[in-house]
């Protein structure tokens, strides 16, 4: 396995040791990386953002220096060298291929044998005098620290779930607070994974949206300004159901009701859709094909909404793989059901005229 | 802040007393302060707080943890039933990658 390339951005020079040149990572979070780390959030090559896996220095790092292990998505990595700042040390970076700690962890790829791999291939042993990891507790769930410890002699050590906390880790004896072993889910955090919901679900919206325009086209006798008439209060509907879903949801969510993520959608969508038929004037209907058309609306925003939401519970720090079976046997059926029934009252309004 | 609680009642942590020897492994690895010491070994104080990623189980040197470990991420379910192997999140339920 090659050694990481030097020529990576984030790369300053280059310590020399016994199994040869490591590049020496940079602590500085540089106006790209931010910018990276803006572009991910939007969904914009979030699959390659990644640095090569394998040994880095950072500051002036020597033999007995602590070793990180972390994975290979570049945000994760910036954030654990940013953390770093003004310590001597080295990063083992597995292959994750691009996913975060947490993320690799659950699947197995952040795991035993990926860094009992590693730590052979960066021939690690020959560069540190001790035989000590720092891995990241959210690493956990994937590695084995008694079967690390066999296979290789290394023992692992937890170190904290914020890479921010490293240093007062490294500080109080490699001993980590209660505080720092506890993931929580804060506002801040839910708010950066909201534009990623919304690029999925807009990109959906953009599909169905043509799709429903084919069928107004027809249904209105081939006219397109008719087709667009009927076609807009659904794209209504679509866009209000991702902004209850996909974002309200999320960033309310310690205060919708409900345990259910699925259950906090569907208030949050039900709420915005009868804002939206207030503001139609739907209290004085006039029209019975407006009143079709609104019940449309009232039935399928909550049921997107609720299906927008359970989706958000795999980035959430909270959900278990029971608890989500639970709840997706129940909504999930109840959520396509509501869209079903939406776009049958859509095309019924549209028939008659709406 | 309180902390946040998905649904009551359905995970799959189990703690067998007998089998521990209060190493501690698993108090540095939960994530969601699961267990607490008592008497040299541990004890399952807010069991609904359990997220099931088998960090515990995994660390346990013993073998007095169990739990079907997964990760609670309905796209990933939705992307498994539908066969969309590439998707950046699938979860397969039936060889969780976190169970041996």
């Amino acid at each position: 396995m090659s050694p990481p390339r030097l020529d990576q951005t984030f790369v300053r020079g280059s310590i020399e040791t016994p199994v040869g040149t490591v590049p020496k990572a940079s602590t500085i979070f540089s106006l790209s990386d931010r910018l990276g780390a803006c572009k991910v959030r939007w969904g914009i090559g979030r699959l390659s953002y990644t640095v090569d896996p394998g040994l880095y220095a950072i500051g002036g790092a020597r033999p007995e220096s602590p070793v990180f292990v972390t994975a290979n998505y570049k945000m994760t990595f910036d954030l654990l060298r940013r953390a770093l700042a003004g310590v001597d040390g080295w990063i083992l970076v597995l292959d994750t291929q691009g996913i975060n700690v947490w993320c690799a962890a659950g699947k197995g790829t952040f795991g035993t044998d990926e860094l009992v791999e590693r730590i052979e291939s960066s021939r690690l042993p020959n560069v540190v005098t001790h035989r000590r990891l720092i891995v990241p507790q959210l690493g956990a769930p994937g590695v084995s620290a008694h079967e690390v410890r066999q296979r290789t002699g290394f023992q692992v050590i937890y170190g904290p779930i914020r890479a921010d906390d490293l240093t007062a880790f490294l500080k109080g004896g490699l001993k980590a607070t209660g505080e720092m072993r506890v993931k929580e889910f804060p506002f801040a955090e839910r708010l950066a994974l909201v534009p990623i919901e919304i690029v999925a679900a807009v990109k959906w919206t953009l599909f169905v949206a043509a799709v429903l325009y084919l069928v107004a086209f027809f249904i209105s006798g081939f006219s397109p300004s008719k087709a667009t008439d009927l076609t807009l209060p659904a794209v209504l509907a679509l866009g209000v159901s991702i902004l209850a879903g996909g974002a309200l949801t999320p960033i309310l969510l310690p205060w919708l009701p409900g345990r259910a993520f699925s259950t906090k959608g569907f208030c949050m969508g039900l709420l915005l859709a009868l804002c939206v038929l207030l503001f139609n004037g739907f209290g004085i209907p006039s029209h019975a094909a407006i009143m079709v058309g609104g019940l449309a609306q009232l039935v399928s925003i909550p049921a997107i909404a609720a299906f927008l939401a359970m989706n958000f519970t795999g980035c959430s720090t909270f959900t278990s793989l029971s608890g989500v079976q639970k709840e997706m046997r129940l909504a999930l059926p109840l959520a396509i059901g509501g869209m079903g029934l939406g776009l049958v009252l859509w095309i019924a309004a549209a028939a008659m005229g709406g | 802040m309180r902390p946040l609680l998905y649904l009551g009642n359905v995970v799959t942590l189990s703690f067998d007393t007998s089998k521990c020897t209060g190493c501690r492994m698993c108090l540095a690895v939960c994530p969601r302060a699961v267990f607490r010491p008592l008497n040299g070994k541990i004890e399952v104080v807010s069991r609904d707080a359990c997220i099931e990623c088998g960090a515990c189980r995994r660390n346990c040197p013993s073998g007095a943890l169990s739990v079907r470990a997964g990760v609670g991420c309905a796209s990933g379910m939705i992307n498994k039933m539908l066969g969309r192997k590439k998707a950046c999140c699938v979860v397969d339920d039936d060889k969780p990658p976190s169970c041996q």
